[in-house]
């Protein structure tokens, strides 16, 4: 019996993008579907009761929530290509913590950067740039988080490289002068197949935010 | 056992965090050196070093190496000591699901039960409101369960630690009760089957003393645990 996959997802979405790239890295065949988060489908708040969130990946009718979760479930079940997870316990244990920090400390800022202004978005940038340098402390001279290979804490953060020029864009400031190295990394990821695939346009990623711009930011 | 094999917990004695660490260290027989970091008085220039990026505890020293943040630690405690007591399914749908329902135990009901016994007076009812819908799909979940786990205790009952013990304190100190027997029995049957266990009852922290530091705490913030 084939698998039946299909992944409820919004196209701007941080979150989304990382299953959809989990997907395409090991060649999964699935349907992406999009859902109005203003008006969430039933088969979303069926699958997804707790959070009503996307993305939710759904494995021959079982659902699958939290996009990190998902990723590693996608790493687990189709295992025979591209471990998106190291094997050695502490280099996997290092690729939680830092998925950890950024889901946590480059997050929250991120979301204000793009929801408020003056003194708050001001802040915000601070801390957002303040987190984006300890993870280029951390990456190093390495292509990627996963080091030579692109893995987990690299899909975690594409979500966030994809929405770097519209977290610019509104916030007026510049991201690579203060993280060349970062940015090389994130070149680098914006260009494998299974992100090209998986990312929209960057300029409609910048028009969507100021959109939703002028609705939180009063 | 030489010391690059020794196992090293540094914590914080009523930490709930800290306790899943050696809770999983005891469930699956793994020897350990406890080490205390009282992080409210002064974090110490080893803790600093271990976690420079969070400088919180649990943290955990296993072959020269250091790894913070508890639910990582339990992976990784999970990932390295493999036959012994599995705190996770081998089913990678039953692993998605304890990940999921760990990371909500973790993420939301802890932090919601915690502002609705000391978050500012003016949020108190909506706090309250969101613990009850916490708890309600834990109750759930649950089921007729001994535990998350199922017949043993695993990653969820870990992540749920506080609920099962630190939170029936809380509510004593704080007057603001919450989990109770009519309203969640389940959760109620469940906390007790935890504490009562033979390894875990061992590391939990006496009540007396908890009760007198969430009182002494009363309307603080805690922010010196992971």
């Amino acid at each position: 019996m084939a698998d039946e996959v299909i992944l409820l997802d919004f196209w701007p979405s941080p979150f989304g993008v990382r299953a959809r790239i989990a997907l395409r890295e090991k060649g999964v065949k699935f349907e992406y579907r999009e859902e109005n988060l203003r008006d969430k489908s039933p088969l979303l708040l069926q699958m997804n009761p707790v959070h009503k969130k996307i993305p939710v990946l759904i494995h021959n009718g079982k659902p699958v929530c939290e996009s990190m979760n998902v990723v590693q479930y996608i790493d687990e079940v189709w295992s025979d290509k591209n471990p998106l997870l190291p094997s050695d316990p502490y280099q996997r244990a290092q690729a939680r913590f830092w998925v950890d920090f950024i889901d946590t400390k480059v997050y929250e800022p991120a979301d204000k950067i793009w929801s408020t202004k003056g003194e708050v978005q001001e802040t915000a940038k601070k801390e957002y740039i303040e987190a984006l340098k300890i993870l280029e402390a951390e990456l190093g001279d390495k292509p990627y988080f996963g080091g030579d290979n692109f893995g987990f804490v690299d899909i975690a953060m594409t979500g966030y490289y994809m929405w770097f020029e519209a977290s610019e864009k509104c916030g007026n400031f510049r991201i690579e002068p203060e993280c060349p190295t970062l940015m090389a990394s994130a070149r680098r990821c914006l260009q494998r197949d299974s992100v090209v695939n998986s990312v929209p346009d960057p300029e409609k990623i910048v028009e969507f935010a100021f959109k939703i711009r002028k609705i939180y930011c009063v | 056992m030489n010391q690059e094999e020794q196992v090293q917990v540094l914590g914080l004695w009523g930490s709930p965090f800290s306790k899943r660490v050696e809770m999983v260290l005891k469930l699956k027989g793994i020897p350990y050196e406890y080490i205390e970091e009282d992080v409210y008085v002064q974090k110490s220039p080893r803790l600093l070093k271990l976690n420079p990026i969070h400088k919180k505890v649990p943290v955990l020293v296993h072959q020269g190496k250091s790894i913070a943040e508890s639910l990582v630690i339990v992976e990784y405690i999970e990932d390295t000591w493999t036959t012994s007591y599995p705190m996770l399914p081998h089913d990678p749908y039953e692993r998605s699901m304890a990940r999921f329902w760990a990371k909500y135990a973790d993420d939301k009901v802890m932090l919601t039960l915690w502002k609705a016994c000391w978050g500012p007076e003016s949020e108190r009812e909506k706090m309250v409101e969101e613990a009850y819908d916490g708890l309600k799909y834990l109750e759930e979940e649950l089921g007729d369960k001994q535990f998350f786990g199922g017949e043993t205790i695993g990653l969820v009952d870990i992540a749920a630690d506080f609920i099962a013990y630190w939170f029936g304190i809380a509510q004593e100190a704080s007057g603001v009760m919450i989990m109770t027997a009519e309203r969640f029995p389940k959760l109620q049957r469940w906390s007790q089957n935890f504490v009562r266990n033979n390894i875990i009852k061992e590391v939990l922290p006496p009540k007396e003393k908890l009760m007198a530091l969430f009182k002494a705490q009363f309307g603080n913030n805690a922010s010196n645990e992971a």
